[in-house]
């Protein structure tokens, strides 16, 4: 019996793996030399404040033996029983058929043929393809690094990414602060030092830090709050869910109905303006567009002051707790955490979510957004970090194989066609399709702005669709549309390449089997993939990069990414091209030696140790996020995507203006008439909310945040141990059902009992769900997570079918934001509940 | 000898489950004998989460208990237990043998906590060990190795502080609590005026019953709180307001109330 440990890094912490005889049989935080670890130390009321010398997974990553070992792996490659590339390919019975297993050789074959086939038939751009998120861990394995390298070759059709959990600070706060270098999310840096030293009062505004652990950084930041508790800081959730965060912090829990944070942060606003309680000095110099926006709030503009009371009705929330959360927000010293990473939340991801992104900034902006104590800060990132060692991570040009300088040659994509992912089933099923935007705008605001139409000039409809994992059922809106496009006799050929069977694995023609980030070698940072979330772990307690050592080989018939892509590429007679001769440690190599890291290790210490702790200097100097805004001084945050940093406008944000913009200038000159998503912001009614018409029928609301137990649909389904969770899935008769908590006076008005399986519904689909009967949920709010990673149709093959996995999203609707703003609004859903009386 | 034992603070605990999750991994099919055999996939709970919600809507209390084995005193399973099945070692951890402890179904019932679990396929009686295996090597058991908030933390040797969970069995358990739910009692209170209504904020609030007294000030939006009650029938809630005459509320119940809204009107 043979014992050996191996490093590794999943996306929630770096982690130890124990294999004895080939198989893992342990997944412990990474152990690492006690000597290793400098800790650093914050000095805040005499008390100092300093990590222990450990790594706080995320608890998913316990179940991460599960997972690799799960009976839903994709264990080899297989072939619809009635896909016939020859003769009848059936593509109706998508979801529907079986299928059987087939070699490596014959699955290649026919993907490269059908590969050369769509090209020369149809023009490269016929084929277009696209990844999942956050499955894996390491850069030479993620997504964009086979994926794009062997894609861009073929020159296909990409498909642009939406910023699916920040929507509305995205299409919205970025017109306001600018920012869309990170796409909207304020920088973090040093914002723990602010909050232990400077902080009197806490509001987590659509926020539940604790479950969505600043992304990737794990448990790190859960030990902050609790310091910050411990230090007496006030703490104020506003949430229509009790929170996790909420019910381990405490404080004040309030809870307005679903798609009216607005207008309570119009009347917070009206509240400073009558009162005079707002940073005049501050407005006078760091801002433009005021006096609108006074008009506005007082009612010159509509003859609707709003008040605490207008506010009230709106939010069903009582005018009284408005005023007093104004008034200590104004008297207090207080942190807005508006999402786990600052600027995020379920509020900026329903109708019109642009509108209360940019009044989160806004009301911060009038208390002194930057000065000590006010910041935009979500809690979960800001600890002293040395950013002057570079690593690429992820969403680095330099930390991808199709575009990094660690490769000899990258290949360039000549076609200019794009699909957008929330709508591409609307796109290929009915086209011609237009949207405004290029999906992650994070080079300029203009890029917003841009045009798109499917099918480009000159370029093909897709006929050829090769999805690498298949979350969408359970992370996309109205997702039964997936299922219709899947069906498709548009779609020629589909293939899909995973670790595991997922929502969408059943729609392909072709399944191949994929490994994981354990049976593979590779490289990364935990935390962060930088790009446009820099620096993104100081969300860490302590910087580490970790060599990812392939800890067993890959399981049954399964490849690795970078295998898989390089057996089609030379299938395809570029093998030796997209390879450059390297090995995926070859290439893990590559990465290390163009990063900082050889001035501090070498490759054959690092290799063996299997990571790097990266110790914040003795003479750390700490720079507060905005402080340099904020005393109008020459930006000093190392924020390396800020355009104006270390230029002569480096005092300035990344709006026209320079400045905070209650009008925004970039809007005025673009889109100056859009009443959706107005030049300044607006309480505008939503166009599913509690006084749509439709709320006649469909009268309870939606609240659909991404998941507390899992890392968006990963580690559901593949971990038995996690539907022993009941906060997670729930078993009834055997079947782990997905939880929809709803209030007790909702339950009992419709007869449903705490633990009945239920039917949630509404014209787009039916999903079944056990019910958690629960003062944890405000009245006419069902809460039921996103992200089921189950598809289980009653009806398999039929879209319409009622879903019993939990797949909520199928419920959502895929309307935009606004007309302009294409980002997705989950949580602007009308629904109604029964108990569901059929077998079960 | 020390006799090291766990402190469990339920205050901390933020319901992440983590712990629950590690003990799965450390256990599910790997055998550690002769101190444990291994568990079936995904079937026992060694460290076990309880959930306690507490109060109404919108002032609900969500506590998280994880619970593992007590190491009693006066422990159940091993007077359960024939052949000196169930042993307690020197350093005070109460270990099943996987070998002798065979077809004694009798342990599994013998625990009131519910944290002895039967293997069917082995047909043998299991628990947590308090990772005997690793504290043997230097490590710390996995459960508080994952706590991302020390909600676990290991005692070098047997604690008399601390609360022991559901005393009322009469085990004597080493481990120990901080925090164990107990009732509440909240309101909101709220001045009333000719311009509508304020939350009333600095509003001494005193609880009283015959042998104690506490009191506590309302909060900016008028709440108070007093937590930590086992009784509140017999108790007095008495809302003090400069200028206006006090209110006084009797308490009745069981179970943590929310008193809602208490109105101090103006000119009273």
């Amino acid at each position: 019996m043979t014992e050996q440990t191996y490093t590794n890094l999943t996306n929630a912490g770096p982690v130890t793996v124990t294999v004895r005889d080939g198989q893992i049989i342990r997944v412990r935080p990474l152990v690492a030399d006690p000597d290793d670890f400098k800790p650093w130390s914050i000095e805040a009321n005499g008390k100092t404040y300093s990590p222990p010398k450990k790594f706080n997974l995320s608890p998913f990553t316990f179940a991460e033996r599960e997972r690799i070992y799960s009976e839903n792996r994709i264990k080899y490659p297989m072939k619809r029983v009635d896909f016939d590339p020859n003769g009848d390919r059936n593509p109706q019975n998508r979801g529907k058929s079986g299928y059987e297993r087939i070699s490596w050789e014959e699955a290649s074959d026919l993907i490269a043929k059908e590969i050369t086939r769509v090209s020369d038939t149809y023009g490269s751009s016929a084929i277009s393809g696209m990844t999942s998120s956050h499955h894996n861990w390491g850069i030479v394995g993620y997504k964009m690094g086979p994926f794009w390298r062997f894609f861009n070759k073929l020159g296909y059709t990409p498909v642009f990414d939406n910023p699916d959990s920040w929507e509305g600070w995205h299409w919205g706060a970025t017109h306001t602060y600018g920012f869309y270098w990170r796409l909207g999310m304020p920088e973090q840096y040093d914002l723990l030092e602010d909050g232990l030293k400077n902080a009197e009062m806490i509001v987590y505004w659509s926020n539940d830090p604790d479950s969505t652990r600043g992304i990737y950084t794990g448990q790190d930041s859960a030990i902050w709050r609790q310091w910050l508790k411990d230090k007496g800081v006030e703490m104020v959730f506003i949430d229509p869910f009790q929170n996790y965060t909420a019910t381990a912090m405490e404080g004040k829990w309030i809870a307005p109905r679903l798609g009216t944070d607005t207008a309570m942060a119009m009347a917070i606003a009206y509240v400073w303006l009558t009162e005079e309680t707002y940073d005049k000095a501050y407005i006078e110099s760091r801002t433009v567009g005021f006096e609108n926006f006074k008009a506005y709030v007082l009612g010159s503009e509509d003859g609707k002051p709003k008040t605490p009371k207008w506010a009230a009705e709106e939010c069903d929330v009582p005018a009284r707790t408005i005023v007093a959360l104004a008034r200590q927000w104004a008297k207090k010293r207080t942190v807005l955490a508006g999402g786990s990473r600052g600027g995020e939340g379920g509020a900026c991801r329903q109708a019109f979510g642009t509108e209360w992104a940019r009044m989160m900034v806004l009301l911060q902006a009038m208390q002194g957004l930057g000065k000590p104590g006010v910041s935009i800060w979500g809690t979960t990132m800001g600890a002293p970090f040395d950013a002057s060692i570079y690593f690429p991570g992820y969403a680095d040009p330099d930390g991808r194989m199709s575009t990094s300088k660690a490769a000899d040659q990258t290949p360039v994509n000549p076609t200019a066609q794009r699909l957008y992912r929330p709508d591409v089933p609307d796109a290929i099923l009915n086209p011609p399709y237009s949207w405004v935007g290029e999906g992650f705008c994070g080079n300029s605001l203009e890029q917003q702005f841009k045009p798109y139409t499917y099918p480009a000039e000159g370029c093909s409809e897709i006929k050829l669709w090769y999805r690498y994992g298949g979350s969408f059922m359970g992370t996309m809106n109205d997702t039964s549309k997936w299922a219709e496009m899947y069906q498709s006799p548009k779609l020629e050929f589909v293939v899909n390449q995973d670790c595991w069977w997922q929502s969408e694995t059943r729609m392909a023609d072709i399944i191949l089997p994929a490994c994981t980030h354990m049976e593979r070698e590779d490289v990364g940072e935990w935390g962060t993939g930088n790009g446009y979330t820099q620096h993104a772990s100081n969300g860490c307690n302590f910087r580490v990069i970790v060599r990812q050592q392939k800890c067993i080989e890959p399981l049954w018939e399964s490849k690795s990414d970078y295998d898989i892509f390089s057996l089609l590429a030379d299938k395809l007679g570029f093998g030796e091209e997209f390879t450059e001769g390297k090995s995926d440690k070859d290439w893990a190599k590559a990465f290390f030696d163009i990063s900082d890291l050889p001035k501090h290790i070498s490759w054959e210490e690092f290799d063996e140790k299997g990571y790097y702790i990266i110790n914040v200097p003795e003479d750390y100097k700490s720079t507060p996020s905005l402080r340099w805004f904020a005393e109008d001084r020459n930006c000093d945050t190392p924020d390396l995507g800020n355009p104006k940093r270390l230029t002569e406008e480096a005092n300035q944000l990344g709006t026209y203006s320079g400045k905070i913009e209650f009008v925004s200038e970039s809007l005025s000159e673009h889109f100056p008439d859009d009443q959706e998503r107005p030049v300044m912001p607006h309480y505008i009614d939503s166009w599913e909310g509690h006084k749509s018409p439709l709320a006649g029928k469909y009268p309870l609301q939606l609240l659909s945040p991404h998941p507390r137990f899992t890392f968006h649909t990963h580690y559901d389904k593949h971990t038995p141990s996690l539907d022993d969770i009941p906060g997670h899935r729930i078993k009834k008769n055997g079947y782990a059902y997905w939880p929809a908590r709803l209030h007790p006076d909702d339950a009992a008005a419709r007869g449903i009992k705490d633990g009945d399986i239920v039917k949630l519904y509404n014209d787009r689909a039916g999903v079944l769900c056990c019910a958690v009967v629960t003062g944890r949920v405000r009245p006419s709010v069902i809460h039921a997570y996103a992200s089921s990673a189950v598809y289980d149709p009653l009806d398999p093959g039929d879209p319409n079918s009622i879903d019993r996995g939990g797949c909520v999203n199928m419920l959502t609707s895929s309307r935009l934001l606004s007309k302009n703003a294409p980002g997705m609004a989950p949580n602007s859903c009308l629904i109604e509940i029964e108990k569901w009386e059929g077998q079960i | 000898m020390s006799q090291p034992t766990m402190k469990v603070d339920v205050d901390k605990c933020t319901g992440c489950y983590a712990c629950f999750l590690a003990c799965r991994d450390e256990y599910t099919g790997n055998d550690y004998l002769p101190l444990s055999a291994a568990q079936p996939p995904a079937s026992q709970s060694w460290m076990r989460v309880e959930e306690i919600e507490r109060g109404t809507f919108p002032k609900l209390k969500v506590s998280y208990i994880p619970i593992m084995c007590q190491q009693c005193e006066d422990a159940p399973c091993i007077e359960a237990s024939t052949d000196g099945a169930v042993y307690r070692r020197d350093d005070g951890i109460v270990i099943i043998d996987p070998e002798k402890a065979k077809g004694q179904k009798a342990i599994v019932d013998s625990c009131p906590y519910g944290v002895i679990f039967w293997n069917a396929e082995k047909a043998l009686a299991q628990k947590c060990t308090f990772c005997a295996h690793l504290l043997e090597a230097g490590g710390e058991p996995r459960c508080i190795e994952a706590c991302p908030v020390a909600a676990i933390q290991l005692a070098g040797d047997r604690l008399d502080e601390g609360e022991k969970l559901h005393p009322e069995f009469g085990l004597d358990p080493a481990v120990k609590y901080a925090g164990l739910p107990k009732n509440f009692v909240t309101g909101e209170v709220v001045i009333k005026s000719e311009d509508g209504e304020e939350c009333a904020a600095n509003v001494t609030v005193v609880l009283k019953s015959d042998t104690e007294e506490h009191s506590t000030v309302t909060d900016i939006f008028g709440d108070f709180e007093f937590d930590g009650l086992t009784e509140l029938a017999g108790r007095i809630l008495i809302i003090h307001h400069d200028g206006h005459a006090p209110i006084e509320i009797p308490l009745a119940g069981e179970t943590s109330i929310d008193l809602g809204l208490i109105e101090l009107g103006f000119g009273l």
